[in-house]
């Protein structure tokens, strides 16, 4: 059952590479504008548009 | 938010292409479509040329009209003023956020993002939407500030550029910091119940070896979660306790110091398994009701102040030239040029040309008012007349308007909210800690100390008061998002319950129980068309309100050239129409005996002819009269308005308590009306609008903006009312009122919890398991509990 010691570190230390990348998106203040993003990608890059000339 | 369906009121009359106002009928036609002002058909033209026409393709009607604009942007050429701007410069780009309040769609959007295509030197531009705000990267070489502003305005999204940096300074407030913190509680919690849960289902024999290897683990983590999450706990709770205060984080952090020193002495003694697990779900849980509670609405800020409505700059006149300065650096003496719409920053007197200035925003008077040379004019005042040349005789930070934000009555004491909360928790820790010692003391006197101990810190532990330190959060925070869609924005939880305790109101006439869209006209005598086309004619000329409305009810497109036009402020208009003198304006004006004495009359003579006259009446907001009926019933009514008492006799049908009723009033005078009614023990919840009103919102219990803006400026208030909501008035309160009793629906529920708790735990016969269930199932009962009663009374009141 030794083996146990060593999964529970690599458990933890999955857990902690999870938390750091959660601190390093919130640095990036990629949560601070939550409902832009979720408009912007609905835009086509260029609408075919009757509208033009 | 999204404004995606198209006008409602579509009709027979066309619309505007651009922003989706009807159409006058005279149109303005470009590509075979309709605009309602050459504005609005500029814009086309712009981003028809840039070939940017997608932005009538996301939505219909995107636009906002753009029929008055016009500011100078001069200043910004000032590398000073433009340096205290931008975010960040190098000597290639710079970097510039904007708070644009137009941004209301998907198509605004997509068209600020696309700017490049419009100039090149515009390297990308980014939104955040909610603040509504754009961050603009551009080639400051090539493309200076100005003309950047220049280029938003000309397409429609006008930046706000003020004294005041509301961009900066809303920025700056940032709840990352809980959002680690939380993080990291969150993490620690889920790793120790994983490590807990052998414990809990009992170890085979040949297990045994981890007990301990799982308990130091446990602690390990449990240390992060008390010094680092757990930390603003400690804190609040040293500061109140010096204080002579006891609020609810004084059990909290005593709870949790206990549960730690329990866990360190059973996992060191290994005779035991520690409560690590309870506590880090207790630091986890409570951090989200604070987070829950801190949740505000980035789109609207509460800390603007009187500079937020001042510009950044003024144009100082020299010898020989004129400059703009930045305001701060305005000093007694200065003469300075204020043009066509510009506000008047600092107290002045008047030194050339003819000043017309509207105060309403700092008295309520909403008629203009006329200054003849050498007068004083104070600060707060906009000119809407031709350019002014004025000299400065006090700084702006020592005129009038400015003293009257920062007097002592405004300022003084900052309001203290006594939450329902705040006053459990004084008795709660005395009697927690009376059961507490009182066990204790018990075991003690008979003999077993390990049950004295052990039963002292159970009952810290298993009061530790975390259920009730959520019910507030989550009851308030439910009722703050129900009124946010019901356009009722709080400035933040505590004013749902103040909300609750209020018996007196107070509203402000104008701009607050008046429609916005403008006036009642009726005329009384007998016009033919002729005469409707002559009064039309002259009409047109004139930019005050009055003619504007006057040119709208007559709705006749056939105009005559005016000839000798004249326009005498605050008097009237006349003019040589058809060979026919036509005079418009007031009874001393005409020289005429006049049939009524209210200013919103106005007299027609044609050529020495008594034609007859228009009255103008204000237009109340929808249903006022039965919202004054039902709101009458619980709470006693006042009215306070800064204009003539002209209006009287027109309130009194839906406002029957005349006693109630004070006009012209000078902001000082509503302030003190105010602390009258609080003397007299009444809480005072004041409606009102503009600077005029800020002092009263300020004293008051609560003030509440009314605005049909949302971002326009509303100082000194706790919540800001969206003019649509206003009928839903009692219904805010009575939702309020529910909400109250929620949190005192959960409390108790709260308590039952904890004695069932304290039962065992004077007993000494506190498990880690029982604590480990016991913790979060109070927990999770008083969150669905306050959510679910919450939004069952938000239907009981209709706000859905």
């Amino acid at each position: 059952m030794n083996i146990l010691y060593f999964l529970i570190g690599c458990s933890v230390l999955l857990a902690l590479i999870f938390l750091i990348a959660f601190f390093w998106a919130m640095k990036n203040g990629q949560n601070d504008d939550t409902y832009t993003p979720g408009v912007r990608i609905l835009f086509d890059d260029d609408i075919p548009n009757e509208n033009n000339k | 938010m999204n404004n995606l369906s198209p006008q409602a009121q579509a009709e027979a009359s066309t619309q505007c292409y651009h922003c989706g106002n009807d159409c006058p009928d005279e149109q303005y036609h470009f590509d075979e479509k309709e605009f309602c002002c050459v504005g609005c058909q500029s814009v086309y033209q712009i981003l028809s040329e840039n070939q940017l026409c997608n932005y009538y393709a996301y939505n219909n009607t995107p636009g906002k009209t753009q029929s008055d604009k016009l500011s100078h942007y001069d200043y910004l050429d000032e590398p000073k003023i433009a340096g205290s701007l931008v975010d960040y410069t190098d000597d290639k780009i710079s970097i510039i956020t904007l708070y644009i309040p137009a941004i209301h769609c998907s198509s605004c959007l997509w068209l600020l993002e696309h700017l490049y295509k419009i100039n090149s030197s515009i390297v990308s531009s980014r939104i955040d939407f909610l603040k509504k705000q754009v961050s603009i990267t551009f080639k400051h070489h090539e493309f200076s500030l100005r003309e950047l502003v220049i280029m938003l305005s000309s397409i429609g999204y006008e930046p706000v550029i003020s004294l005041q940096d509301v961009v900066k300074e809303q920025n700056k407030v940032s709840d990352r910091d809980l959002i680690k913190k939380i993080a990291v509680a969150g993490f620690c919690f889920g790793n120790v119940m994983l490590l807990s849960f052998p414990e809990y289902f009992g170890l085979a024999s040949f297990e045994h070896q981890f007990k301990s290897f799982f308990g130091w683990l446990n602690l390990v983590f449990a240390i992060p979660v008390v010094f680092y999450s757990g930390r603003d706990y400690f804190i609040s709770a040293w500061k109140n306790l010096r204080n002579k205060v006891l609020n609810l984080d004084f059990p909290l952090a005593l709870g949790i110091a206990i549960m730690l020193i329990r866990s360190v002495f059973e996992i060191v003694s290994g005779t035991g398994a520690g409560f690590v697990d309870t506590l880090c779900g207790l630091v986890f849980f409570l951090l989200i009701g604070r987070w829950v509670q801190q949740r505000t609405y980035h789109h609207l800020s509460f800390e603007r102040d009187y500079r937020s409505y001042f510009p950044v700059a003024v144009t100082l006149l020299t010898e020989n030239s004129e400059k703009p300065i930045p305001m701060d650096e305005l000093k007694v003496g200065d003469r300075i040029l204020i043009r066509n719409n510009e506000v008047i920053p600092a107290d002045t007197i008047l030194m050339k040309g003819d000043a017309v200035i509207d105060f309403s925003f700092v008295t309520g008077e909403s008629s203009p008012v006329q200054k003849v040379l050498g007068e004083v004019v104070y600060a707060g005042g906009r000119q809407i007349n031709e350019a002014i040349e004025l000299e400065v005789i006090k700084s702006v930070s020592q005129s009038y308007l400015t003293n009257l934000w920062n007097n002592e009555a405004f300022e003084g004491k900052r309001k203290k909210i006594n939450t329902f909360s705040d006053t459990v928790s004084r008795y709660f820790s005395v009697v927690l800690l009376l059961i507490a010692f009182g066990s204790a003391a018990f075991w003690w006197i008979s003999g077993e100390n390990t049950k004295a101990w052990e039963s002292f810190t159970a009952v810290l532990i298993i009061a530790c008061p975390c259920a009730l330190a959520l019910s507030s959060p989550f009851t308030l925070s439910a009722v703050l998002s129900i009124f946010d869609r019901n356009k009722f924005y709080l400035k933040n939880t505590a004013v749902v319950e103040q909300l609750a305790r209020i018996n007196t109101l107070v509203f402000d006439k104008t701009g607050t129980i008046t429609a916005p869209e403008g006036f009642k006209i009726s005329f009384e005598g007998d016009l033919n068309y002729e005469e409707k086309c002559l009064i039309s004619s002259l009409a047109r000329n004139s930019g005050h309100p009055l003619s504007r409305e006057m040119v709208k009810w007559i709705k006749i497109n056939e105009y005559f050239p005016v000839s000798f036009y004249k326009e005498i402020p605050g008097k009237g208009i006349e003019g040589i129409i058809k060979n026919k003198l036509v005079r418009i304006g007031s009874a001393s004006f005409l020289q005429i005996n006049s049939v009524k004495t209210d200013t919103g009359t106005v007299y027609i003579q044609i050529d020495d002819h008594y034609a007859g006259y228009f009255s103008f009446r204000q237009r109340w907001r929808p249903g006022l009269k039965e919202l004054f009926g039902q709101l009458s019933k619980s709470l006693g009514m006042h009215l306070l308005s800064g204009d003539q008492d002209t209006e009287r006799e027109f309130l009194l049908p839906a406002f029957p308590w005349e006693e109630n009723m004070h006009f012209k009033q000078s902001p000082q005078n509503k302030l003190d009306y105010i602390k009258a009614l609080q003397q007299n023990n009444k809480m005072v919840m004041m409606l009102g609008d503009g600077l005029n009103d800020a002092g009263a919102l300020k004293q008051s219990d609560l003030g509440i903006a009314v605005t049909d803006n949302i971002n326009n400026f509303s100082p000194g208030c706790d919540a800001i009312l969206d003019g649509a909501g206003f009928e839903k008035l009692p219904q805010f309160i009575q939702q309020a009122k529910d909400a109250v009793k929620v949190i005192h629906i959960s409390f108790g529920i709260s308590l039952t919890y904890n004695v069932i708790g304290l039962f065992f735990a004077v007993q000494g016969l506190l498990s880690p398991l029982f604590a480990a269930i016991l913790m979060p199932l109070s927990t999770v009962t008083i969150i669905s509990f306050t959510s679910i009663a919450t939004h069952l009374f938000a239907r009981k009141n209709k706000l859905t």
